[in-house]
């Protein structure tokens, strides 16, 4: 077991590595030197720049020298915390990113909860009760779940909740609560706002979860092991969860990884939509404003976690199933 | 794919020997054709599709109106009525509308506006419209339907903000919604079937660097990729050269997960008797490649490349609607649906929700057909 984590750290690391190249390939895409564009924004904001401080940025990113001095300059000052400073925002990236990232996060997260929460207990009731009529209904949800992108099915919540309570926004606390200390009272508040967020984050995943888990289980369930066990006179329910139900849900824990982009994906556009506070608005202002150290930043740490987030799963899936621990 | 294991192809099989020497001797395309035949969502869907794709292509002719020109007086006006009882209680064959009549609401000084009922205006096929060029090519002013009147304007799905015409603004928008999707698919596919075939047919070291690749573009979160890229794009750009650097973008992820099925395949295949046999006849690994692997899963391919269209016609409508994918003088469902964002003014007119409706029955085609095709095509589940 120690061995496979091992191994799933030494393969990580090449693909880290890939990570930043590419976060580097999108600071330079934009025309012109960072730098220069840098320093055109502050000038558009009134500020007048010293000479000193240009000159001091050019030598700490290595303009001017070759392409991968700029690169292991870039990466090292990364890799020390030091995330550069943004533009539009006045403020050292690491600090946005440490106020924005807890909520998308929570939101993700949340999602994720929800998405097996529900996903699991009704891809289970569709396959064991196969063209019952709720399975039909499950179906049709599922499919339409599937195909509406979430940031439209953001866009007509927000017009529904406006039709029916007048509200424009709706935020993760209620404007009397936006300044108090965190506690429990906030919490609840809390609680009571990101689960429409999160839901609506979730859905297509939900719709995908429910699919898999239905088709798994039917592959199952006509199986002889299914049958000899029934007639050994196991009981239904039983019979259920100890055999057919721990091979059907194998594929999804190993799925858990791929789905943790699409989520953190689902959450950007759906907190643009919904106007949440969240990294999604940093990262939209300052790809917008060409603010690319604070746009850069948030893809590579975005990335990174999904990183973190599949490895977790891979590990997931090797306790449950030992075939795998032997692969790799 | 919940098929049971060792089912039989085609349903018909057993039904008699005249079907069953008709499945021996078919070709594999006309088995996956009768099979597809079989999956009646797939079936309806994929003419649904066609009709769209139609639509698209023919958008001069089918759509009633100019996409640019606008009616300052009609901005906002709902959708109208169509009718074929008059208020008198007769019944006309002829669908007609009642004009809208503009008033201002007394209390809110809203603009609101009621049907003139004294006003018949009858609809019509082919009639004369406004001027266009279809493809550039063909001048013309005879459009598929539309009120007889030539002053007149039908408002099949209301106006928009600046009163345009949305059912128009609909189908020249699936133009480039609809399109961007095939393209980018296309693009995919050559660079996935390129990657994907080295990596799996070399193996080593060039299997082991394309595949960390792979996996980096995939760890990153797509959206903000492509974000991240789409703002390079100068945004003096035409609008053609900017519709095919956001399918480039598009594709920069789209190829990757073709790349893993190609690859998987090579590796499975390479192993097969018919590959043994055919090294053994003395054909050159390119022979090899295109005459015997690839043929043997192409129809897979194709069934997942049919899935991952709407991903991209997805992507193109993410990247509009936040405003870093096509820009307004362009039209796509995207670009209409960013212009439907002010939630205040959508409060008052839900119909500019509407092209979501085009783009989930789009997706939802797409999903069944790919759907189709794939237990036409995938002999694998059957294993």
């Amino acid at each position: 077991m120690l061995i496979y984590i091992l191994r799933r750290l030494l393969v990580m690391i090449p693909v880290t590595i890939l990570i930043s190249i590419i976060g580097f390939i999108i600071i330079q895409a934009p025309p012109g030197d960072f730098v220069s564009s840098y320093i055109a924004g502050l000038e558009a904001q009134g500020d007048i720049i010293e000479p000193e401080l240009i000159d001091s940025l050019r030598a700490r990113y290595g303009l001017g020298e070759p392409i991968y001095v700029q690169y292991f300059k870039w990466v090292s000052s990364f890799i020390e915390g030091d995330l550069g400073y943004s533009m539009i925002y006045r403020e050292p990236v690491v600090d946005i990113i440490a106020q924005r990232l807890p909520s998308s996060f929570t939101i993700s997260l949340l999602s994720l909860i929800l998405v097996f929460v529900i996903g699991i207990p009704i891809g289970i009731l569709s396959a064991t009760k196969q063209y019952s009529l709720a399975d039909y209904s499950f179906t049709v949800v599922g499919f339409l779940g599937v195909a509406t992108p979430n940031f439209l099915l953001a866009l007509v919540g927000l017009w529904l909740l406006f039709k029916w309570t007048g509200t424009v926004a709706i935020g993760l606390y209620s404007p009397e609560m936006q300044n108090a200390p965190f506690g429990l009272a906030k919490f609840i508040d809390l609680v009571g706002h990101i689960w429409l967020p999160a839901l609506i984050v979730g859905t297509a995943g939900t719709a995908e979860l429910i699919r898999t888990m239905r088709a798994n289980l039917l592959d199952e369930l006509p199986k002889q092991y299914v049958t000899v066990a029934r007639a050994r006179g196991v009981k239904p329910t039983k019979l259920l969860y100890k055999y057919p139900l721990r091979i059907a849900i194998n594929p999804v824990i190993s799925t858990v990884g791929w789905l943790l982009p699409v989520l953190v994906e689902g959450e950007v556009l759906v907190s643009l939509v919904l106007g949440l506070p969240t990294i999604a608005p940093v990262l939209l202002d300052s790809l917008m404003q060409q603010d690319m150290f604070l746009a850069t930043s948030i893809i590579m740490i975005l990335g990174i976690l999904t990183l973190v987030g599949t490895l977790l799963s891979d590990i997931l899936l090797a306790i449950v199933d030992p075939r795998i621990r032997g692969a790799v | 794919m919940t098929q049971a294991a060792g089912a039989a192809p085609i349903e018909g099989i057993a039904a008699g020997d005249q079907t069953d020497q008709r499945v021996l001797v078919a070709s594999q395309w006309q088995l996956i054709r009768w099979r597809f035949l079989q999956h009646k969502l797939a079936v309806i869907s994929l003419v649904v599709l066609g009709l769209f794709y139609f639509v698209a292509v023919f958008a001069e002719f089918v759509a009633p109106y100019d996409p640019y020109i606008f009616r300052a007086e009609l901005t906002l006006a709902p959708p109208h009525t169509i009718r074929f009882i008059d208020p008198e209680g007769n019944f006309h064959l002829r669908p007609f509308v009642h004009p809208f009549k503009k008033t201002l609401d007394p209390e809110t000084y809203a603009a609101v506006f009621v049907e003139d009922e004294t006003i018949m205006q009858p609809l019509g096929l082919f009639v004369r419209g406004d001027p266009y060029e279809l493809w550039g090519l063909f001048e013309s002013e005879i459009h598929l339907f539309g009120l007889q009147d030539q002053e007149a304007r039908l408002s099949l799905l209301g106006q928009d903000t600046v009163g345009r015409d949305l059912f128009t603004r609909i189908v020249y928008g699936a133009r480039i919604s609809l399109t961007i999707g095939l393209v980018g698919v296309a693009m995919s596919f050559f660079l996935g079937i390129l990657i994907g075939g080295l990596s799996g047919y070399l193996g080593g070291t060039v299997d082991m660097v394309i595949q960390r690749v792979i996996e980096s573009l995939r760890a990153l979160p797509t959206l903000p990729l492509w974000m991240a890229l789409s703002i390079a794009l100068p945004s003096d750009w035409p609008v053609v050269r900017t519709y095919f650097a956001i399918v480039l973008i598009l594709s920069i992820v789209g190829w990757t997960s073709i790349a893993r099925v190609v690859r998987g395949r090579f590796f499975a295949l390479r192993e097969e008797d018919f590959v043994g046999a055919a090294e053994l006849d003395g054909a050159s690994n390119l022979r090899i490649i295109f005459r015997y692997l690839l043929p043997s899963f192409l129809s897979y391919i194709i069934a997942r490349l049919t899935l991952a269209i709407p991903q991209m016609i997805l992507g193109e409508t993410a990247l509009s609607f936040i405003g870093l994918g096509l820009q307004a003088p362009a039209i796509s469902w995207g670009v209409l649906l960013k212009e439907a964002q002010a939630i205040r003014v959508l409060a008052l007119s839900p119909w500019l929700l509407l092209p979501t409706v085009f783009i989930v029955v789009s997706i939802l085609a797409f999903n069944f057909v790919g759907d189709g095709l794939r237990d036409a095509s995938d002999p694998y589940t059957h294993v």
